[in-house]
């Protein structure tokens, strides 16, 4: 689904990636991990085309953003969508017009249906109904975060791009989050770019992680990276919170 | 992505119609397939109608719903459905969408003649009493700030000089060239005027008189009072509407510090301080403006030009203008910063209310000019 290619980017006269490469495969999850400043947000931000790298490819559905007119721009970007930080909703909008927004750019639907689509989405990441008539400021940052994803999953995306989407939620909220990107994914065939910094996130429902130390991608399952020598995924896995969480995930990962 | 990839076609089999559901159901074909399933509602009641997926190439959540309600719509009507032949890929996929069920779309009540009059009729009413709260509200916030203001004057040390110096720079130094600019303009546009109206009476020369009591009274200092508060009101409203948006402002509260001392002091000080400044400096240029488009139509050389200045001006003319800027200094000031604090935490907010409080400031500046006026005109100067 997307490809990268000896990418390198400099933002504000400082290396971020250097020579960094990757693949996502079709249907999996892939969380990005790194230390605070390594540029997780930034790779993805290069990858759906808000940051300009230095140099090298980037392929998403085998096509080049940089490459394409604003046309065929428009087409790729409503192919995936993008979860930020706090739900990056729109505040002067409510939370169904927020889901609404895409849907009335992009296609010429019926009022009826337009209004069916948005509460099943609503109804989709497991937001009450009444939640639809209130605004962002009105919301709590759990359900922020939720009306965020049903925004990104208006269009239908095969391809999610998230950044830290369980940043700032408590432990419940944070599981039960887990738990929906898990569902969505087995029932929408979803693919899923995930930034991270939370482990039991990484292990509930990452099929591959990608630690990016010395401006690289290091990406293997967790039990792979377990055994890499690297003392920065030495520190990040061994350290007292990842035995913790690997230790409550039955230790399978562990193996 | 095409609409055409996506369709279905219905056909009698045996003791049942049959929906054959074909090509990729996706939200791109959604609209069209929408308004083809709406002409099943004629379908007789009490037939049998098997919806067969065994031709779907693909499906997401708005094909899924399209199969779903047209069954459970079919079904309300006494029709039997049933959706077969479902492959395992979407099986997941149509219990997810079947759990979530969408409430139907409000109707939107119609309103009567008499129920809008009465709307109209209330909003005027809430209008009224807002303006009210408004009102009362910033006689209430100038109450806070001059409070502090004296708390500050018992404690001078804790006053942020620093703050009021730099207040004093961005809203004083930094508003001297369009300022300049400005007047000098309007110096020489009032002169070309008065020249032009006064030359049918032979009296050009009172150009001069014009000239000085025009600018010095009057346009010198509320020209540099609306373009401060369009520079200097707006950004008040927007920095301290920012920081309440960032949860500064709650920071600071929780720190034991006072915002209104903090942001509010040095910034009303400020502003006070330097308008009065910029207001001569205002006259100034439009004086210097007047006098070289006095020298080029009318041939009034420079000396006497401000040997006819002395003559205009009294030794208030000068004084009635300048003594009015402080007044507006404060009330741009307070304006500014109370509608920044009233910043709700939406992006929104901030523009209006700093939409809001220019405009609201001009509007009370000119106000306040008028009453200067009866005032002056009372007490004879």
């Amino acid at each position: 689904m997307v490809r990268v290619r000896g990418l390198r980017t400099r933002l504000g006269g400082r290396v971020l990636h250097d020579n960094l490469e990757f693949d996502l495969r079709h249907g999996e999850v892939l969380g990005v991990v790194g230390g605070s400043g390594s540029g997780k947000s930034v790779l993805l931000r290069t990858v759906i085309g808000l940051v300009e790298p230095e140099a090298g490819d980037i392929e998403v559905f085998g096509e080049d953003w940089r490459r394409l007119d604003d046309a065929g721009r428009r087409v790729l970007e409503a192919q995936w969508g993008v979860l930020f930080q706090d739900g990056a909703l729109f505040s002067s909008l409510t939370a169904a017009q927020n889901i609404a927004l895409p849907l009335r750019e992009q296609l010429q639907l019926e009022p009826p249906l337009l209004h069916e689509v948005t509460q099943l989405k609503l109804s989709l990441v497991g937001l009450p109904g009444d939640t639809s008539a209130k605004y962002p400021a009105e919301l709590s940052g759990g359900m922020r975060k939720r009306a965020g994803l049903a925004r990104a999953l208006a269009l239908d995306p095969q391809l999610l791009f998230l950044d830290e989407p369980t940043a700032g939620l408590d432990p419940i909220a944070a599981g039960a989050f887990d738990e929906l990107i898990r569902d969505l994914r087995a029932s929408l065939g979803l693919t899923v770019f995930m930034v991270t910094h939370d482990l039991d996130s990484l292990i509930a429902i990452c099929d591959r992680v990608a630690v990016l130390v010395d401006k690289r991608l290091i990406i293997g399952t967790i039990a792979e990276l377990l055994r890499n020598p690297h003392p920065w995924i030495q520190a990040y896995f061994r350290g007292p919170r990842g035995r913790a969480a690997l230790a409550g995930s039955d230790g399978q990962a562990v193996g | 992505m095409q609409s055409a990839e996506a369709g279905f076609d219905l056909r009698t089999e045996g003791d049942a119609l049959v929906l054959h559901a074909a090509g990729r159901w996706l939200i791109a074909s959604a609209a069209a397939l929408d308004r083809a399933l709406g002409r099943l509602a004629e379908i007789a009641p009490g037939t049998r109608l098997r919806i067969d997926l065994a031709g779907l190439e693909r499906l997401d959540t708005v094909g899924a719903w399209l199969l779903l309600r047209t069954a459970r719509t079919l079904e309300a009507q006494g029709v039997v459905a049933s959706i077969v032949n479902v492959s395992p890929d979407f099986a997941p996929l149509l219990d997810q969408v079947a759990k979530g069920e969408p409430a139907p779309l409000p109707a939107l009540p119609r309103e009567s003649f008499a129920g809008q009059l009465v709307d109209i009729l209330a909003a005027i009413g809430e209008r009224t009493f807002a303006a009210g709260a408004e009102i009362r509200e910033l006689v209430g916030f100038f109450g806070l700030v001059m409070v502090t203001a004296l708390r500050t004057l018992r404690h001078p040390s804790r006053f942020r000089s620093a703050a009021l110096v730099t207040q004093m720079d961005r809203n004083g130094v930094g508003a001297l060239p369009i300022v300049g600019l400005l007047a000098f303009l309007i110096g020489i546009v009032i002169a070309f005027q008065g020249a032009d109206q006064l030359r049918r009476f032979g009296a050009e020369i009172f150009t001069v008189n014009l000239l000085a009591v025009g600018i010095l009274r009057e346009l010198g200092v509320l020209i540099t009072a609306i373009i401060v508060a369009g520079r200097s009101g707006s950004a008040f409203t927007a920095e301290i509407g920012a920081m309440e948006v960032n949860e500064e402002i709650d920071a600071m509260r929780t720190l034991g510090l006072d915002p209104v001392e903090l942001l509010v002091l040095p910034r009303l000080v400020g502003l006070v301080l330097v308008l009065p400044l910029l207001a001569a400096y205002a006259d100034f240029m439009a004086l210097v403006g007047g006098a070289l488009m006095s020298w080029g139509s009318l041939g009034v050389t420079p000396p006497f030009f401000v040997r006819q200045l002395h003559q205009a001006v009294g030794e208030w003319t000068f004084w009635v203008g300048i003594l009015k800027a402080p007044f507006f200094a404060a009330t741009i000031a307070l304006v500014g910063c109370r509608a920044g604090f009233h910043v709700s935490r939406s992006a929104e907010s901030v523009g209006r209310l700093t939409t809001l409080s220019v405009v609201r400031s001009i509007f009370l500046v000119i106000i306040i000019d008028a009453l200067f006026s009866v005032l002056y005109s009372r007490l004879g100067i």
